[in-house]
């Protein structure tokens, strides 16, 4: 049994290292071991990975420089409204810690990601720069026909930078190492949401995170060792609250943050830290004659609820609550980036959803910087503690 | 905080009062006509659609922006900060969602009529979806149509984009435009409309380029925000717009002729010091102090991309009576918050040296990402290429707490010193030479 915590350490020690490391050393490890291939950096939320796996290349997570990287010029860049994501991007773009990356994808999320593509294209950062405008029209032959356009160009972007062909073959061997990894991770939230003492919210935060830094086969087979370590008894329960986490899409809570939530008595069983790595929900067809058009299909049909996506006729709200109730959740926090446009003006109608349904919800706001967690502390200490006594 | 006179009026202000006053008046009276009433954003908007329809545009941020004029916006804001809105988010949303707790009363003092369509057309702000969610939920049930434009990401716009507005348009707005008109879309009549459309395009672009002379007859951004009203909104494709641009043109041209300066609050102003480009939108609840500012030292705005968020016009673009639909669609990605920053400083670019700036000034709005992320680069850019001292102020649109009068006009009064000296420096460049 001792063989069991000490295996679970070193993948999670490795793991953390790996989400940290803002220099992205695997990657360009990885990069430099093989002719052709390509590092392509996209913000959050989502974009479809598979795709860039298929012309060997390597999709890279960029999610801010958190509280690991101290910013002295993008400060210069963006005004005091501004939330903190992107002034912690263009540090890193302005230092060395994007060296050697081929490409930039910058998902629609909100204008101020939107304009960072512009930016990184009048600093001339990268070899390719594109927002990634998903489509908000859902019907297939609307939606779905510019969302392939969409890929293509993007497809035609690394063409020209390494010449590799993306077959259906290689595009369906994609799909299929992603559909293995979000089965992992949703795995991983499953045996959570039952045993969630097993690995705390800050370790799994760890172990997704680090996925999108490296390749997504050994992302699998790290998924699978923390799969197949957790489905064994680890740890104690305590006497703690099971709470989801909504609103940090994007920009990310520090680890700091997380870890008070946890200390306070809650037991994070879910969340959308790092959503794009669970967008899409459930598999997508590995073994068509048009990947293309399987990838598009799972877009318009098997979205995550997300306030990147028009959600007229699929209310985001109406679904949290159900994820509440699926999650057997007591309660949410609401834990959106300051001046984050797209989770603070869903709040109000997610909040109210929550009172409709009796679901007790407390809300944050944070930046990826914030250094002093007490009074986060205190207010999760107090959620817990009111739960525990009316519930 | 500065006294401001009486304001003066010309006719073609006269002309757009009535224009705006007869709106409003049949607004209020919508439901007993049975008129349908179509609520709408700004930028990329397709008023002659809606027009062409029989129905009645009602524009969010006109409201708004009418509601921080009127000082009521502050209160609206912390109304809608008391269920649940963040003090971080877009005002506008908050002014608007506000004015709806409160009744819905227009600029006028009438009650709006709620809508029968929300029509979430919108252009170049990711925030303009979310504000549409929350009026959704106001009001449930209420038909919903929702026309995406693409941003123009790499400069330009696409063949892929335009086909995927045209489709938009054709299978889900106009078939849900037509059942809510209980009529079908007549395209001639559209098409008439467009012809309208472009023949106030030529005019009001005519209207933009008088400030190339020296002086300039017409300041481009606060008096700009006021001559684009038409345009922008309810008007477009009508021929009072055409009958308001002519007269707006007649009365500018003479002016031009005869050497004179802009119009302000108080009158017209007597000297041209500093000609200025501006970015950015204005600030609403202290509107006039702010302007004051610069026309008592003298400044004038010769262009401003503000005056663009509805249409860049002066690049070019024309409504085509010959391809409504295209065109509808290329008008919508091409309003000015849809190019990328590239485009914008190019543009900016184009401005500070066609239209012989001396200076360029960015004001910041607290509320907007669309407008603010990026201005700092952008600033530095013009800087570098332009060469021209370049001002960095912020406020807000609605929100007064975010308007600091002293502050704006210390740094105003210290941007224009600069300009002053580097006049002087300049002159005796010149006259050593
Ligand atoms: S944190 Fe929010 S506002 Fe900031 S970049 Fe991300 S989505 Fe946009
Ligand atoms: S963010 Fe700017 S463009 Fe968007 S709705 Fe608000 S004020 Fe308008």
């Amino acid at each position: 049994m001792t063989e069991i915590p000490h295996r679970l350490n070193a993948i999670l020690e490795e793991c953390k290292a790996l989400a940290f490391d803002l220099n992205f050393t695997a990657a360009k490890d990885w990069k430099k071991a093989g002719k052709d291939r390509l590092l392509v950096g996209y913000l959050p939320i989502y974009i479809p990975r598979e795709v860039v796996h298929a012309a060997n290349g390597l999709a890279v997570g960029i999610m801010g420089g958190g509280d690991r990287k101290q910013i002295i010029k993008g400060d210069a860049y963006y005004q005091s409204y501004i939330c903190h994501l992107p002034r912690g991007v263009v540090e890193m773009a302005l230092d060395t810690n994007l060296e050697s990356f081929d490409g930039f994808l910058f998902p629609s999320i909100c204008d101020c990601v939107r304009n960072l593509s512009g930016m990184f294209k009048l600093l001339k950062k990268g070899k390719f720069t594109r927002y990634f405008d998903y489509p908000q029209n859902f019907e297939k032959h609307i939606g779905g026909t510019f969302y392939s356009e969409l890929i293509e160009t993007i497809m035609r972007d690394m063409f020209q930078l390494n010449g590799v062909q993306v077959t259906p073959e290689k595009l369906n061997h994609s799909i299929g190492l992603y559909n293995t990894n979000r089965r992992l991770i949703e795995a991983i939230y499953n045996i959570r949401q039952e045993f969630p003492w097993r690995l705390s919210a800050v370790d799994t935060y760890h172990v997704l995170r680090a996925g999108i830094t490296i390749p997504v086969e050994r992302h699998n087979e790290i998924l699978q060792e923390v799969v197949d370590i957790i489905e064994e008894e680890q740890g104690e329960p305590l006497d703690n609250i099971r709470v989801i986490i909504s609103g940090s899409f994007c920009e990310q809570p520090p680890i700091g943050l997380i870890k008070s939530v946890e200390m306070a008595g809650c037991y994070i069983i879910d969340d959308d830290f790092m959503l794009g790595s669970r967008w899409i929900q459930g598999d997508i067809d590995d073994s068509s004659g048009d990947p293309l058009n399987e990838i598009v299909n799972a877009f318009l049909t098997k979205s995550a609820p997300s306030s990147a996506v028009y959600d007229v006729g699929n209310p985001r709200a109406a679904r949290l609550v159900e994820q509440v109730k699926a999650r057997n959740a007591d309660g949410v926090i609401f834990c959106a980036a300051s001046f984050c446009d797209p989770a603070l003006l869903d709040r109000p109608e997610m909040q109210k959803a929550c009172d409709a349904g009796h679901i007790a919800h407390i809300n944050f706001q944070f930046h990826e910087n914030t250094g002093q967690f007490k009074v986060i502390k205190e207010q999760a200490g107090t959620f817990s503690d009111s739960i525990k006594l009316w519930v | 905080m500065a006294e401001i006179k009486e304001a003066v009026k010309e006719k073609s202000m006269v002309i757009q009062k009535e224009m705006l006053a007869d709106l409003f008046t049949e607004l209020s009276t919508a439901k007993e006509n049975g008129k349908k009433v179509v609520y709408t954003f700004v930028p990329g908007n397709l008023t002659e659609l809606i027009l062409a329809m029989d129905m009645l545009p009602v524009y969010p941020e006109i409201n708004a922006l009418q509601s921080g004029m009127r000082k009521k916006s502050g209160s609206y804001i912390k109304d809608a900060e008391k269920v649940g809105f963040s003090e971080d988010v877009c005002t506008y949303v908050k002014c608007d969602i506000g004015m709806m707790l409160n009744g819905n009363i227009g600029p006028t003092g009438e009650k709006l009529p709620p809508p029968d369509m929300l029509l979430l057309s919108y252009t170049g702000c990711f925030t303009f979806m979310k504000w549409f969610e929350n009026l959704e939920r106001l009001y449930p049930g209420v038909e919903i149509a929702m026309l995406h434009t693409p941003y123009q990401e790499d400069g330009k716009i696409t063949d892929d984009q335009v086909k995927y507005m045209i489709k938009q348009l054709t299978d889900d707005v106009i078939p849900k435009m037509e059942k809510v008109a209980g009529k079908k879309l007549d395209y001639d009549r559209l098409s008439k409309m467009l012809e309208n459309s472009a023949k106030a395009e030529d005019l009001w672009v005519k209207v933009l380029q008088s400030a190339k002379s020296t002086p300039s007859p017409i300041d481009a951004y606060f008096a700009g925000v006021y001559y684009m009203g038409p345009m922008n909104t309810a008007f477009r494709g009508t021929e009072k717009a055409v009958e308001y641009y002519q007269e707006l043109l007649n009365e500018i041209t003479e002016r031009q002729q005869l050497g004179l300066h802009p119009v302000t609050p108080e009158g017209e102003m007597k000297e041209e010091r500093f000609r200025l480009v501006v970015e950015g939108p204005p600030n609403w609840t202290n509107f006039r102090e702010f302007w004051k500012i610069f026309y008592d030292m003298g400044a004038v705005i010769v262009a401003s991309t503000y005056t663009k968020v509805g249409g860049l016009y002066d690049q070019g673009f024309r409504h085509d009576p010959d391809k409504p639909l295209e065109s509808l669609a290329k008008y919508c990605m091409g309003c000015y918050t849809n190019l990328n920053l590239p485009q914008r400083v190019d543009l900016l670019e184009y401005y500070i040296k066609e239209y012989k700036a001396d200076g360029f000034l960015i004001n910041s709005i607290k509320s907007c990402n669309s407008f603010s992320a990026g201005q700092l680069l952008m600033m530095r850019e013009v800087e570098q290429r332009c060469g021209i001292p370049v001002g960095f102020i912020e406020s807000d649109l609605v929100d007064p707490r975010y308007f600091s009068y002293a502050n704006i006009k210390n740094r105003l009064e210290s941007y224009f010193q600069m300009l002053g000296q580097r006049k002087v420096i300049m002159e005796q460049e010149v006259n050593a030479d």
